[in-house]
């Protein structure tokens, strides 16, 4: 049994992470520059730990898929990052960060990790304004804010819809300094295909190169990675296209403990699907739930334009069920309820699959000119999407996945349950619990790229002899085999369908039966049909062209072989955990009025799943959960 | 033929390497209103596939005009014809049935080709690199309203950070010029507080990276800003060229 120790300090809750940072081990600025350390992916948290570990004294190489590290999904966040700044002096605090994000998260997060959270969360906004991150600000040349689901004060710092943007740019900026300076090693178009332990600790990667096809071996004395997570395994998501579980399910095979794979949040507000090429979903901000109003018809079947439907004929359900939190209730809790209204057959648009996002109110009350300096590119975006004008009429959204709150396990240090692997931002699993708020997911990828795997990082190094192995050793050439042979054999299967045509069933089986509801049945179901389409998968793949080349299609086929495995872990998580909470809800367990149900006395814990050595399965291991500051609740927006 | 579908012949710019000779190559292929230019490339890849042939390599990735992956010339046009978008965000619906479609490649001799529509644009990053940043180290920033910038600057700053480099500037350009994505930055980073102290310096650098990276020199046409998804201005031009000046007469830089 993997003993699964968290490392969580001692002592009152806000003096944990001071008093961790005086006990870690430092580095010595002589000594740093001769450990090289590795950090896979260049989104907010890995790009963020790239310059800030190089400026540190740490030789860098960073690696990224994408054509520049600019480009990661960060890049795609709209709304904004949440900070415990109070510069609104609306009652904001840490304290109150803090216990927002716990409960959002329906307990099912580690306190001291939340609070480390908040509590960095003031130093991340200075850093970016120092960087030039053009925040919105008021007239004064203060900074802007804005409030967001699951928060009733306003901490949501923002750069019009595009702050994942802006916050990126800086993080890059940042990096490409660095590059200059000599201290970080970009390597862009390559995908980190497997990691190497060297006696038990990780010390290394094998990588392809998009470009050329050419697999290399890359020694480090720590692996850092921040890949993102694994929405996609059910395809159509709001996921950059190319967002994958590789990096972590190949650490995953190498012994990292998986957790919560089955924490998944689907987003309350997305463009609906209009057919079967569709090859991916647009999400459109939680901000919007500022002044959009959400409803459907009260009518089953009222095909209406939704003009034509009288004000009273209209079921603003999230202001009637939730009165306290209305349009801003949590991501989980609006999506549930669209999907309610939409099975109810009061759903709107083509296939029933919508609800209207209306901002007539908005607009008669403010004036189009406001409206427009808040949401203009998100509207435009809509526009230009659908081709309806939502001046005029109301958006239609409806849920999609979006982020993965489940990742690598990590402890306080952010390191997995492999020496030397330290994971960041959403490739891990530690702070948003079963379901993540709106604007955390920026704050959390910063918080541990900028100010904590800094320290711990150094932590771990301090006891390690640097050098310890180079490209050389046996366990690379063993590692980069397998890679080769797994890429061979892709290619040799040879059949009849293409990658995307296995992505897609995958996905919609996936998101049937563990999707926004989920059930003992489906689950089972799936867990049948999966290992079937797996080996179909493997029997009947086809992939064009040559491992030797650029080749997109032999790179998607590598992720979806990954995806046919994790998602079989996934399915058997959401089986296991036998309660709703968050994002998670199983039917079973729900209250009279549709609520999730969970259970504190068998399921407050963090589920860490093992693989098998021969593949044929997982064991669970369990991080019991340790609430001392707040007190368990039931989760009430209303 | 059904609700909304149309019959295209696609002309598509296919190059199986840096060195390897390119040309283009006509498909047929049918396509829906609703998708997306790139869902439309997607069928005709499936197609490709199933036929046994080599896909059509292009870069792409978010799929909603952020990330500034997608790459293309449609019909003469870096990014199709619809101004303000990018190649991901056009839909079919701006096509009808029977159309002619010509796909290429950004050309420039600083984006050397990849792969078909793959071309490399790791110049841009140096050109970042070369000084478009402020060097400031995680941890030592000071409060962030303790810089206080007039809203209408930070607009404006904003208006110029929005560049998603993806280079249409360049295609766009007669002298395949990377001035305005250059300028961008600049201004972006000169229109605030934090940007100033590092301004000469930052000018001539990324100026000189520019050139370095073979871009050709910037005429005044504008086609760069008629091109750009993000709209951005050629203000920024002027600004960096002003700033340009400036610098190489002091003598601090």
């Amino acid at each position: 049994m993997t003993n699964l120790d968290a490392k969580i300090p001692s002592g009152p809750l806000e003096k944990k992470w001071d008093s961790r940072r005086f006990e870690l081990k430092l580095v010595n600025p002589a000594n740093k520059r001769k450990y090289r350390v590795l950090v896979v992916g260049t989104g907010l948290a890995g790009g963020s730990a790239a310059a800030t570990l190089a400026e540190l004294g740490y030789n860098v190489e960073a690696f990224c898929f994408q054509d520049s590290p600019r480009r990661a999904h960060s890049i795609a966040a709209q709304g904004g990052i949440n900070a415990a700044k109070n510069y609104q002096g609306d009652g904001d605090s840490v304290q109150r960060l803090f216990y927002d994000t716990i409960k959002g998260g329906d307990f099912r997060s580690r306190e001291a990790n939340v609070y480390r959270l908040a509590q960095v969360s003031v130093n991340i906004i200075d850093q970016c304004v120092a960087q030039g991150v053009p925040f919105a600000r008021e007239y004064g040349g203060t900074l802007a804010n804005r409030s967001f689901g699951g928060a009733q004060v306003s901490r949501t710092f923002y750069a019009r819809g595009q702050t994942g943007q802006q916050l990126l740019i800086g993080c890059y900026q940042a990096l490409e300094r660095q590059v200059q300076a000599g201290k970080v090693k970009m390597h862009t178009r390559h995908e980190m295909l497997d990691v190497v332990l060297v006696d038990g600790h990780a010390k290394g990667i094998v990588t392809r190169d998009l470009k050329t096809g050419k697999i290399q071996r890359h020694f480090g004395d720590a692996v850092i990675l921040a890949t993102g997570g694994y929405g996609n395994v059910f395809y159509l998501s709001t996921n950059a296209k190319n967002c994958n579980v590789t990096a972590a399910y190949r650490a995953h095979r190498r012994g990292a403990l998986f957790a919560n794979p089955c924490y998944t949040q689907i987003h309350p507000t997305c463009i609906p699907v209009s057919g079967d090429y569709q090859s991916k979903l647009t999400l459109m901000s939680e901000s919007l739930r500022n002044d959009g109003r959400i409803w459907v018809p009260k009518k089953h079947g009222d095909d209406r334009k939704p003009g034509q439907i009288p004000e009273g004929e209209r079921d603003y359900y999230l202001e009637r069920k939730y009165p306290s939190f209305g349009n801003l209730a949590p991501r989980d809790i609006a999506s549930r309820a669209a999907k309610e209204a939409c099975d109810d057959g009061r759903g709107v648009g083509p296939g029933g699959l919508g609800v209207y996002l209306d901002f007539a109110d908005a607009i008669q009350r403010l004036g189009e000119d406001a409206v427009r300096s808040r949401y203009g590119n998100l509207f435009h975006m809509y526009a230009k999407i659908t081709g309806d004008d939502p001046y005029k009429t109301p958006m239609r959204i409806y849920p999609a996945v979006h982020y993965t709150m489940g990742g690598l396990w990590v402890d306080y240090h952010l390191q997995s349950t492999i020496p030397g692997l330290f994971v960041l931002g959403e490739a891990n699993f530690s702070d948003h619990g079963a379901n993540r708020l709106g604007a955390s997911a920026l704050m959390q990828g910063l918080a541990d790229g900028y100010f904590v795997i800094p320290y711990t990082l150094g932590n771990y190094l301090a006891d390690q002899r640097p050098g310890l192995a180079d490209e050389q050793h046996a366990a690379f050439a063993e590692v980069e085999n397998e890679v080769r042979a797994r890429l061979q054999r892709l290619m040799d299967v040879n059949g009849s369908r293409t990658v995307d045509s296995f992505h897609r069933e995958l996905g919609k089986l996936i998101w049937d039966k563990c999707g926004m509801a989920r059930d003992k049945q489906g689950l089972e179901e799936a867990l049948r049909r999966i290992p079937e389409l797996r080996e179909e998968f493997w029997g009947n793949v086809r992939v064009p062209g040559d491992t030797g080349d650029f080749n997109q299609e032999l790179e998607k086929a590598g992720r979806v072989a990954d995806f046919m495995e994790f998602g079989e872990m996934m399915c058997l998580d959401a089986l296991t955990r036998d309660e709703s909470c968050g994002g998670h809800f199983r039917t079973e367990h729900q209250t009279d009025d549709g609520e999730a149900m969970r259970n504190d006395d068998d399921f407050a814990h963090v589920a860490a799943w093992e693989r098998k050595s021969d593949g044929s399965g997982w064991t669970e291991h369990r991080e019991q959960l340790e609430f001392e500051n707040v007190k368990l609740s039931v989760r009430s927006y209303k | 033929m059904s609700q909304g579908n149309m019959r295209l012949k696609l002309h598509i710019w296919r190059q199986k390497g840096a060195s390897a000779p390119g040309a283009m190559k006509t498909y047929e292929v049918t396509a829906n209103e609703h998708m997306s230019f790139l869902e439309m490339l997607d069928v005709l890849n499936q197609e490709l596939i199933e036929k046994g042939e080599e896909p059509v390599a292009f870069d792409h990735d978010c799929r909603e005009g952020i990330c500034g992956s997608c790459n293309m010339v449609i019909n003469g046009h870096p990014h199709g014809p619809q101004r303000g978008t990018t190649a991901c965000q056009l839909h079919m619906r701006t096509f009808k049935d029977g159309d002619e479609i010509f796909v290429e490649p950004w050309r420039a001799r600083a984006f050397p080709i990849i792969k078909d529509l793959v071309v490399d644009r790791t110049a841009f990053d140096r050109i970042i690199a070369s000084g478009g940043y402020v060097s400031v180290n995680s941890g030592s920033a000071p409060d962030a309203n303790e810089i206080l910038i007039g809203r209408d600057d930070a607009e404006e700053a904003f208006e110029y950070a929005a560049c998603i480099g993806c280079g249409a500037c360049v295609a766009a350009c007669k002298n395949a010029s990377a001035m305005l994505f250059t300028a961008a930055k600049f201004a972006h980073l000169e229109k605030l507080p934090q940007g100033q102290v590092e301004s000469d310096r930052r000018a001539v650098e990324m100026v000189m990276q520019h050139d370095a990276e073979g871009f050709g020199a910037c005429t005044n046409q504008y086609e760069c800003e008629a091109a750009c998804p993000k709209e951005i201005s050629v203000t920024s031009i002027a600004m960096l060229n002003r700033a340009y000046r400036r610098a190489a007469l002091s003598s601090k830089s």
